[in-house]
């Protein structure tokens, strides 16, 4: 009921995102004139339990582009960014209502682990398995059957993760043996390496120091051209930096999307205007 | 000091110090059973303990190598029946059940670990004694196997639930299924906990007695193959300290030196490989 | 809008053979049986051993019925089979054993919770541990050598000058007996009063600790009047779980009791236990009658180590549970 008020939030925001240019830096290289939507989210409704977690969201996700889904703990942009590869199917007495679509499909008719291929996902702490760098980014490809030669893509991934030069000597190290920000930067490496068409980030940066959260999100940028991007992030200024569209939540609900620098300078709705200025949250 | 914080003061001291006498106690058994197999057994260990069959009373010589190897044996068959249904019912309580199986499974399991060993062996009896007409290691690998499962399993469990969901999830992410993270990420991580609580499960039916008595029985000679009975350490050191003879009672003491070596060490060892930790604690 | 459950298929068609049979072909699936199947041996096999039980024990159940447990005469040669003495003996050498472990377990466990630096706890926790795993046919045989002789010429004359005016601490001194049973089960449950009551004292709350202390109570206080009364009803359950081993502990036992089927109230006495009983007749036991007589014995000690470890567990469970603040899961 209270979505009533945003009707055509969905379509707005495609109209948006296709004028990103306005962001702070956009940098996509083939820069289509009207920008396609990878993924679609619509009227989605989540349910944890009894509780329910999202009301009514709609949300485009536009192709190689930067989505940046913010708002205060508890909002549910982590249970949203969840439900975009069916993570949230890994938790008992869950439901979803409405549609996603990944290119046109209904994801909800894709076999999961087919999903979760074109749709990788990092997590807020770096989650490397107990084994070596290079297991550890051959493991997607291991998983799905590489045909070629695993040391090139390896290699190609971890290249793509700016991650190479500062490991290419000791590939066969236990990846635990890496600091916080290369470990992520490897995590984020594992799901490359599965060529993903969509990549879902969890807060990465938050668990890393301002050094290599600088690193993750430079190589951001450089992904967008490949690679589409949503991202979960607590910090408004990183949303600012690195996203070409923002979409604002609270308590469950889509309050706003619009393209990133307008949402942070001439927000349309005053709770929006109350969290990016500091007013809760 | 009033005399009243004084008796308090003092009671303070007095308890503690018997506590920890008590604490000393319990230890110092521990020391003291040791030293007094080593005293006792140590002298009658030779090369011919391991490599010889018993011989008979008042020659000089022998040894207990088919016993040894019939405790090998058995063994074998206890951790190649018990390890996997162990292992694979872990896997089940911490991947893959639901509700109320998993209740009931884990409940099973701590009441299966509670039965008495002497029990074992009589429900072993039943079940492949009597219906074969003859004792056999078979019989008492299986004896053996029976109590290896529930801690296998109970420790496969809590080992697989340490394993952080975050890696579980890093592999769903990549579009691997269930079995695929559980058998590439989840069982990696947790094989160290995993091998450390099966070698302590097999070093304590190692030194099980009662459920041998009517399963494996005795031999004096080699036992070959699987169905024949077979002599195995902890039996053979009932039935010689048990048996009227001196030599007997030495050869008792020599097997008893050798099987609490055994079971110490493999405890010793596996525990303090276990306390290295688990590799993805730093996580 | 279409709503869809958790798994992809739709919900009406799971059980239909052909979408079993569909389900079955995923390698989850295929996982998931074969994990269920291992744990259902576990009950399968715990199933068959009470159904073994009860039906070998059939002829003798038929035949004295109730009797069974009031009856002191075991005559193989006649027929005539009563459990008393067995039970009695059982009974009498478990609790001989509670008696001396309880105190140095609990004892040793406030020691080792409270005053105790870290390490050195953790350290003599492991050589406790290390006690736990030595076989029980090990202790029969220093019970057997060490503890029979020095029982027959030290400890028991020396008990019957100081406390001789006792029933308990009559007759001849024969070395073996319930008492000496008794010793050997006390050595060897130690380790479990122990170590369990020790990790439930390590679970009470620290707030609780330094509330005493901050009240002007000694360490003691604050431990015997604080965190002894706090963590009980856990280490009542280690003592169950104690008994639980004490009652089914057969081969040093065997050793050392003195196999005689007696019931007498002096603990120098030579006497019984039911597993030490099922351990030397079983094999020799000829007979229908004789076996299921034995295996009635073996059945009531199931149900007696059942029924204790089943309590001990649920005690444990509750202090535990509440002493951390986190509800059982």
């Amino acid at each position: 009921m209270m979505n009533a008020a945003f009707p055509l939030m969905g379509n707005s925001g495609a109209a948006a995102a296709s004028s990103a240019k306005v962001a702070v830096r956009d940098q996509s290289v083939s820069a289509p004139s009207t920008t396609s939507l990878r993924m679609k989210v619509k009227q989605v409704n989540f349910y944890y339990g009894k509780n329910h977690a999202l009301h009514n969201v709609s949300l485009d996700v536009a192709t190689n582009r930067v989505t940046a889904l913010i708002g205060p703990s508890g909002c549910g942009k982590s249970t949203l960014l969840r439900t975009l590869n069916r993570m949230h199917e890994t938790l008992r007495h869950t439901r979803l209502e409405g549609e996603i679509t990944l290119d046109s499909v209904n994801i909800l008719t894709l076999d999961v682990t087919k999903l979760r291929r074109m749709v990788g996902m990092v997590f807020q702490k770096p989650n490397p398995f107990p084994k070596s760098i290079f297991e550890n980014v051959a493991y997607g490809l291991r998983i799905n059957g590489h045909a070629g030669r695993l040391d090139d893509a390896v290699e190609k991934s971890l290249r793509r993760a700016s991650l190479w030069d500062e490991v290419k000597d000791q590939l066969h190290k236990s990846a635990y043996a890496l600091s916080g920000g290369q470990q992520q930067r490897l995590c984020i490496a594992r799901a490359l390496a599965v060529d993903p068409e969509v990549l879902l980030l969890d807060e990465p940066c938050s668990a890393l120091d301002p050094v290599n959260t600088a690193k993750i999100e430079e190589l951001l940028f450089e992904l967008k051209a490949t690679c589409t991007l949503v991202i979960v992030t607590h910090n408004m200024q990183q949303a600012a930096r690195v996203s070409d569209s923002t979409a604002f939540m609270l308590n469950g609900e889509l309050i706003e999307f619009s393209p990133t620098a307008q949402l942070f300078t001439t927000p349309a709705d005053p709770r929006t205007e109350a969290y990016i200025t500091g007013r809760f949250g | 000091m009033s005399a009243r914080l004084i008796w308090r003061k003092s009671l303070n001291v007095t308890m503690f110090s018997l506590t920890g006498v008590c604490a000393l106690i319990t230890v110092a058994a521990l020391f003291f059973i040791l030293g007094y197999l080593v005293w006792n057994g140590g002298k009658d260990l030779s090369w011919n303990f391991f490599t010889r069959l018993p011989v008979p009373v008042g020659e000089a010589g022998g040894g207990m190598a088919n016993a040894i190897l019939g405790s090998l044996k058995l063994l074998l068959l206890a951790a190649l029946f018990g390890v996997p249904i162990g292992l694979l019912g872990g896997m089940y309580l911490a991947e893959f059940g639901g509700r109320t199986i998993p209740f009931l499974v884990r409940y099973t399991a701590d009441l299966l670990n509670g039965v008495p060993s002497i029990v074992i062996g009589i429900f072993a009896y039943t079940l492949v004694v009597m219906p074969m007409h003859h004792f056999s290691t078979l019989a008492g690998g299986f004896a053996l196997g029976i109590m290896v499962i529930p801690t296998v399993l109970r420790n496969t469990e809590s080992f697989l639930r340490d394993v952080p969901t975050s890696l579980r999830e890093g592999a769903f992410a990549l579009g691997a299924n269930k079995w695929r993270t559980v058998a590439t990420v989840v069982l990696p991580a947790a094989s160290r906990g995993i091998l450390t609580g099966a070698l302590l499960a097999l070093a304590r039916v190692a030194g099980e007695t009662a459920p041998l008595l009517f399963t494996a029985f005795g031999n004096r000679y080699w036992s070959p193959g699987w169905m024949q009975p077979t002599s195995s350490l902890p039996v053979v050191i009932y039935t010689y300290a048990t048996g009227p003879y001196e030599d007997w009672h030495q050869q008792a003491w020599a097997a008893g030196l050798v099987l609490l070596g055994l079971v110490l060490l493999t405890n010793i060892v596996v525990r303090a490989f276990l306390s290295r930790g688990t590799s993805f604690e730093r996580l | 809008m279409a709503s869809t459950p958790n798994a992809a298929m739709p919900a009406g068609l799971a059980w239909s053979p052909r979408a079993l049979l569909r389900r079955l072909r995923g390698a989850d699936e295929i996982a998931h049986l074969i994990t269920l199947i291992a744990a259902a041996i576990l009950l399968l096999i715990t199933a068959l051993l009470v159904y073994q039980l009860w039906i070998h024990s059939a002829e003798a159940r038929h035949r004295f019925g109730w009797n069974f447990f009031v009856t002191r005469t075991w005559d193989p040669v006649a027929g005539e089979f009563g459990a008393l003495p067995f039970i009695y003996g059982t009974l009498v050498t478990s609790a001989v054993a509670l008696l001396l472990a309880v105190p140095l377990g609990v004892g040793g466990a406030i020691f080792l919770a409270e005053l105790a630096p870290p390490k050195l706890s953790s350290s003599l926790t492991f050589v406790s541990d290390l006690l736990a795993a030595v076989p029980s046919v090990i202790y029969g045989l220093l019970g057997v050598f060490l503890l029979v002789p020095l029982m027959r010429t030290t400890v028991q004359p020396a008990l019957k000058k100081t406390l001789g005016f006792l029933p308990l601490f009559q007759g001849p001194a024969y070395g073996i007996g319930f008492l000496t049973a008794g010793i050997v089960l006390a050595v060897m449950i130690v380790p479990f009063v122990l170590s369990v009551s020790r990790e439930v004292l390590l679970a009470v709350p620290r707030d609780q600790r330094e509330a005493a202390l901050a009240l002007g109570a000694t360490k003691w206080e604050s431990t015997w009047l604080v965190v002894v009364p706090a963590g009980r009803i856990g280490i009542f359950g280690s003592v169950f779980l104690a008994l639980a081993r004490a009652l089914g502990e057969t081969m040093a036992v065997t050793m050392v009791v003195g196999n005689n089927p007696k019931i007498a109230a002096s603990l120098f006495s030579p006497g019984y236990s039911i597993a030490a009983v099922l351990a030397n007749e079983f094999s020799e036991a000829t007979g229908n009658l004789y076996l299921s007589a034995l295996i009635e014995l073996a059945l009531v000690l199931f149900l007696l180590t059942f029924v204790l470890n089943g309590l001990a567990r649920l005690l444990i469970l509750i202090t535990t549970a509440r002493g951390s603040g986190v509800l059982p899961t």
